[in-house]
């Protein structure tokens, strides 16, 4: 525009110029324009991103934080050496024979006694509706700290239990009395007593630490239910995965990248590999049923198959990015180690690794990453069981025993009708999400280390 | 083309080093250097000068096998160091290149520390058996690379957070350092102020008592300064060798003189 003026009226000005650099051409504007419009486009793109991952993260703590609460109730019990030591030997095996039935019994007793005891009204409140606050795992803890120290026979401990899910939920806001009235495991009454025995003391809710450490528990318990078992397994499993898919994930990037000849086959080698990283998960599930436990015969459900299986799917990721950060050092680096008269496998060694270290140790937690989420393989090799023992340490064939992982579970507890199951799988997501921000604190810390770059 | 050693070059004494027989070098199916013969002496400061992409560096990278890197380079022909020739099968090039040193064009430390760079070739060569040793071939590397003054008191940081004059400087001491028989320098001069320069030609000066160096270089002057043997390339073929002060005076092919007097290039 300013050219147009200029050139037709002339002026008096000193200096005849083109265009003046005060005003913006009609073709900077423009530019200028379209450079706005794609920064708000970025960042109309990262809030979407940004808001989704909030209310993500949002549905998953309000509803699970709750897991690692859990309602119990304390009261004194009186172990009752006659119905629980009927012969009075104190002998184990006479002992066991009073089943866990033996100790609900007794615990129902002595807390409909209690209640009784310190005036606590049951109005509208059967005895049968009392025990069922009792938690169908609690008679068996009892049982088991009994058989543990049978010298606490006779005397009367301040007893601490679990409630069951239903009183659970009420304590956590999850069962509300409009929902005890369509409900038929529990009823208003129950939940007005409840109220009572808050705040009397005998009821209350504390941090859940068996949430971390417990087994899974059926169906019917799933106040009991824990993580202890996932958590093993996907730490077994992690292990596995990264003594085995480093190495050989880096020395298989160090030889095609550094090592191979260029021909047609790396070409038709490195092709299968980029197609690998595509392959869906379960296929390398239905791979990992046919070889490592159809065929070799390895135990179902245990950590080292699982971990086989995870190896074999991460490896091609891990080896698409370390070639990805060994091809990003310079070559001049290269040029400048062999003619001093390094080998090859020094130049690599101390010049090319080192530089390429944080590219790779990025790839190999991104590949673990995946991996500790990863689920569908590990239905297929049979590690959705249900798992109530913990497997062995690890140096005595932990690896071997049957786990569950940390995905897994949350998949079965999800698949499960219980509302507080759903509760716990929220809380096994949590759980699992702080693994994983742990790994990616590790991997940045490490990052860090290596990229001290001079 | 090729020039045989001059009387006044064998009264100097200086034995042959390197002699190149029908050196002929591909890429892929592009032939870059075409029946190129030269004899390389001891002692003595040999420049490579042709205009840009003539085959200078690739002759060069021939003399330490550097090319065997690139792998669709192709040589043809024999080098022989002392009476060997070094693209004999039995050659290991890791082993010829402790001999025959190289410093790039462009300066390239390793992202250590500058003492590091240094005493990384002595190091993997197991030149010497105590750090005191070692510390004593990095100084002396750094001072004959005209350095040492400047980075004494910083030997443990970054070379790569040196100048460029610097890092090439560092560079020559990093080659020096394995003390190689012959010392190849690619355009070494390219990223320095004229003062740099002129402590590395003076460097280059020095070091012809201990090496033979072969030097590539853009500039005549530079070549006329340093170097008692002067090899004009010309579209992959080596033109005309010879004394410097003859092929700067009186060179014999006229490309050779359109060369010089600035008229290809
Ligand atoms: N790695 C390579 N692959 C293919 N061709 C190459 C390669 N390196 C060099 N060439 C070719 O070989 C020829 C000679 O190259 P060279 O690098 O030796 O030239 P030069 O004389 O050193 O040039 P300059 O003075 O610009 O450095 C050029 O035509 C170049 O294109
Ligand atoms: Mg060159």
């Amino acid at each position: 525009m300013t050219d147009a003026t200029s050139a037709n009226v002339p002026t008096s000005a000193p200096a005849p110029h083109k265009s003046s650099l005060l005003t913006q051409t009609a073709l900077m504007k423009k530019r200028n324009a379209a450079e706005s419009r794609f920064k708000a486009y970025g960042i109309a793109a990262i809030t979407l991103s940004l808001s989704v991952l909030a209310i993500m993260l949002w549905t998953i703590f309000s509803d699970g934080v709750s897991a690692f609460k859990q309602a119990t109730f304390s009261f004194p019990v009186t172990l009752d050496a006659e119905k629980l030591d009927p012969r009075g030997n104190r002998e184990r095996d006479e002992m066991m024979r009073v089943t866990t039935i033996g100790y609900t019994n007794l615990l129902n007793q002595q807390l409909v006694a209690y209640l009784a005891d310190r005036g606590i009204s049951t109005e509208g409140v059967s005895d049968k509706d009392i025990a069922a606050f009792i938690s169908r795992d609690t008679p068996a803890r009892l049982r088991d700290m009994v058989l543990a120290n049978p010298d606490i026979l006779g005397q009367t401990i301040q007893f601490e239990g679990f409630a069951t899910g239903r009183i659970d939920g009420y304590l956590k806001g999850r069962v509300t009395r409009d929902t005890a009235e369509r409900d038929t495991n529990i009823s208003v009454a129950q939940l007005d007593l409840a109220d009572r025995m808050i705040s009397e003391g005998i009821l209350s809710a504390s941090f859940n630490w068996s949430f971390l450490t417990a087994p899974d528990a059926s169906d019917q318990r799933p106040e009991a239910a824990g993580l202890g078992v996932a958590l093993i397994g996907s730490a077994y499993m992690m292990f596995l995965v990264v003594i085995m898919v480093l190495p050989l994930g880096v020395a298989a990037s160090i030889y095609l990248e550094e090592f191979a000849p260029k021909n047609r086959w790396t070409d038709l080698i490195e092709v299968n590999i980029s197609n690998l990283a595509a392959v869906p998960s379960i296929v390398y599930g239905i791979l990992g049923l046919a070889i490592f436990i159809n065929f070799a015969k390895f135990p179902q459900s245990s950590p080292l198959v699982g971990a086989l299986v995870l190896t074999l799917m991460t490896l091609p990721t891990i080896i698409i990015a370390t070639r990805a950060a060994i091809r990003a050092v310079p070559p001049s680096i290269r040029d400048a180690a062999l003619g001093v008269g390094a080998s090859k496998m020094q130049t690599v060694f101390h010049h090319v690794l080192p530089l390429a270290a944080p590219g790779i140790l990025t790839g190999t937690i991104l590949g673990l990453a995946s991996a500790l989420g990863e689920t569908a393989p590990l239905l297929l090799i049979g590690m959705v069981a249900f798992v109530a023992n913990y497997p062995a340490g690890p140096l005595d064939g932990g690896m071997l025993d049957p786990a569950t992982a940390l995905p897994v579970q949350v998949y079965s507890w999800a698949s499960r009708s219980d509302p507080a199951f759903i509760e716990r799988s929220a809380g096994a997501i949590i759980v699992l999400l702080a693994f994983l921000v742990v790994m990616n604190i590790v991997a940045i810390l490490l990052r860090r280390k290596f990229e001290r770059r001079w | 083309m090729y020039d045989a050693p001059t009387p006044e070059t064998r009264l100097t004494q200086n034995t042959l080093k390197i002699t190149a027989r029908g050196v002929q070098v591909y890429y892929g199916d592009k032939q870059a250097l075409k029946d190129v013969n030269v004899d390389i002496l001891d002692n003595t400061v040999t420049a490579f000068i042709g205009p840009s992409g003539c085959g200078k560096s690739t002759f060069l990278r021939c003399l330490n096998r550097m090319n065997d890197t690139v792998a669709s380079a192709r040589v043809e022909g024999e080098i022989m160091l002392d009476g060997e020739n070094i693209y004999d099968k039995r050659v290991d090039p890791v082993q010829l290149r402790a001999k025959v040193g190289m410093v790039f064009q462009k300066p390239n430390p390793f992202p250590k520390s500058i003492y590091d760079n240094v005493s990384y070739g002595p190091k993997i060569h197991g030149l010497t058996r105590s750090k005191a040793e070692l510390d004593q071939v990095v100084e002396d590397s750094l001072r004959k690379a005209a350095l040492w003054n400047e980075v004494k008191d910083r030997l443990n940081e970054a070379g790569t957070g040196l100048s460029g004059g610097q890092q090439q400087r560092l560079c020559i001491a990093r080659a020096i350092a394995t003390s190689p028989e012959v010392l190849l320098m690619d355009e070494p001069c390219s990223a320095l102020d004229p003062i740099a320069t002129a402590q590395v030609e003076e460097l280059i000066d020095e070091l012809r008592a201990s090496f033979s160096v072969v030097i590539v270089t853009h500039s005549m002057q530079q070549a006329a300064r340093v170097s008692q043997k002067t090899a004009f390339f010309h579209l992959g073929s080596l033109v005309e060798y010879g004394d410097t002060s003859h092929i700067f005076t009186n060179p014999s092919d006229p490309r050779t003189e359109s060369y010089i007097t600035g008229r290809i290039g």
